[in-house]
């Protein structure tokens, strides 16, 4: 009879393209719920009470939220094309490594991109002490999984076209290939692997949607220094 | 003969007791290395150089952090007394709930005023889910302690000095009747109970790391 599996997402968010990734990788069929996040559907609320975010993976009636909890899921359902590796250590150092790109990294490069200034400044200091845990991590292999992509790229790899998409809009080089050039490298060969280049959202929306997201921010921050 | 284990943890760290709990409860023989991270040694920097905390688990040599993560690879090394649930949708269930406990209601705890007033409403919804999920079961993980039990098995002991120091009061008896019995039963079980800190030095280090914890959000631009 086949299994149901949908996924909910938007057409923007990073998290959710992870899991696109890692069902295309896979080879699992799957109907996509396109969600509007300005007006979430009853569906995406009854799925997802707790955070009432994307993406959610709904399998066989059943909802799983968050996307390294979704991916987990994923690799220990479906056994074909492993995204984690088999040894225990290596998995951990994974499941590290996953956790640092999204509390660490991440943040420290959204503040680069809506920080001005000395902050901003202070900001890509931050973020290259980051980077520069995942440009030694990289050193000797081609993708964070070794050979081929694994979970470790799969959560990174938005920074693959989110950074440039930044880079582009503040005019400001945060992986500079001089100064990171594995990551560097990294970046282009994760943005050129057949599933990956198929699936990015198109750059033009992104590029509008990022700078409204930066034009909010900074008349956020202006205006919360000018009410003290 | 297995290699060796050591544990790099502090008492003043809620998230080292979950790994020693574990690892009794699986019987592995380990050494537990004392850290004041107040004033923190050579040994944190180098097994721990990203994040500079504990708990870490050094095993044969191979240092791991991240405690969620050191749980999960006790459960894949040490296959006796499994924490995490066989079928993959209860693990996901697991994860979910471990990782977000572990988020709102430590956001309630630092935060003040009006930010505390919005921070509580996540904070008692994960208690809400943890009571749900408790109801008719002597522990998360059935008759046996579980990933969920070690995960949000601080709440016992250090809820409520959290509660204390942070001025709020989320475990209520009344409301959470399953969840405060669940909480009894745990405190009692040997591994848990031979390493409880006393309560006067968790409110002393709670309240000192609050008042520093806040100043550095105050500082932030």
């Amino acid at each position: 009879m086949g299994e149901e599996v949908k996924l909910f997402r938007s057409w923007s968010s990073p998290f959710a393209l992870r899991i696109v990734w890692a069902l295309k990788i896979k080879g699992i069929e799957y109907e996509t719920v396109f969600e509007d996040l300005s007006n979430k559907s009853p569906l995406l609320l009854q799925y997802n009470p707790v955070h009432k975010k994307v993406p959610i993976l709904v399998h066989n009636g059943r909802p799983i939220a968050e996307s390294f909890v979704i991916l987990e899921y994923i690799d220990e359902t479906w056994k074909q094309v492993p995204l984690l590796p088999e040894d225990p250590y290596e998995r951990a150092k994974a499941r590290f490594w996953a956790k640092f790109g999204d509390d660490k990294v991440l943040t420290s490069v959204w503040n680069v991109f809506i920080k001005q200034g000395k902050e901003q400044e202070e900001a890509l200091v931050a973020a290259m002490e980051n980077l520069k845990f995942l440009e030694e991590e990289i050193k000797g292999k081609k993708f964070f999984g070794g050979e081929r992509i694994g979970y470790v790229d799969l959560v990174l790899g938005l920074l693959a076209n989110l950074i440039s998409i930044c880079e582009e809009i503040i005019g400001l080089k945060i992986v500079d290939e001089e100064k990171l050039p594995l990551l560097y490298s990294w970046m282009q060969d994760f943005a050129e692997a057949p599933i990956i280049r198929d699936n990015w959202p198109p750059r033009d929306k992104m590029i509008v949607k990022f700078q409204a997201l930066l034009d909010a921010a900074i008349a956020s921050s202006s205006s919360s220094s000018s009410s003290k | 003969m297995g290699e060796e284990v050591k544990l790099i943890g502090s008492i003043q760290s809620l998230f080292s007791f979950r790994i020693e709990w574990a690892l009794k409860l699986k019987g592995v023989e380990y050494e537990y290395i004392k850290e004041d991270v107040r004033n923190k040694s050579p040994l944190i920097f180098k097994y721990n150089p990203v994040h500079k905390k504990v708990p870490v688990l050094v095993h044969g040599g191979k240092p791991l952090p991240e405690s969620l993560v050191i749980l999960e690879y006790i459960d894949e090394t040490w296959k006796d007394c499994p924490l995490l649930p066989e079928d993959p949708y209860e693990r996901a269930m697991a994860r979910f709930w471990a990782k977000y406990c572990d988020e709102k209601i430590w956001q309630a705890y630092m935060a003040e005023g009006e930010e505390k007033e919005k921070a509580m409403g996540p904070a008692l919804e994960s208690l809400a889910f943890l009571e749900k999920e408790i109801k008719g079961k002597k522990f998360f993980g059935g008759e046996k302690i579980g990933f969920l039990d070690l995960a949000v098995g601080w709440i016992p002991h250090w809820l409520n000095v959290l509660e204390e120091v942070g001025s709020m009061k989320l475990l209520d008896a009344e409301k959470f009747p399953s969840l405060h019995e669940w909480a009894e039963n745990f405190i009692q079980i040997p591994p848990v109970k031979e390493c409880i800190p006393p309560r006067e030095e968790l409110v002393s280090y709670f309240h000192s790391a609050l008042i520093y914890l806040r100043s550095l959000s105050a500082n932030k631009p």
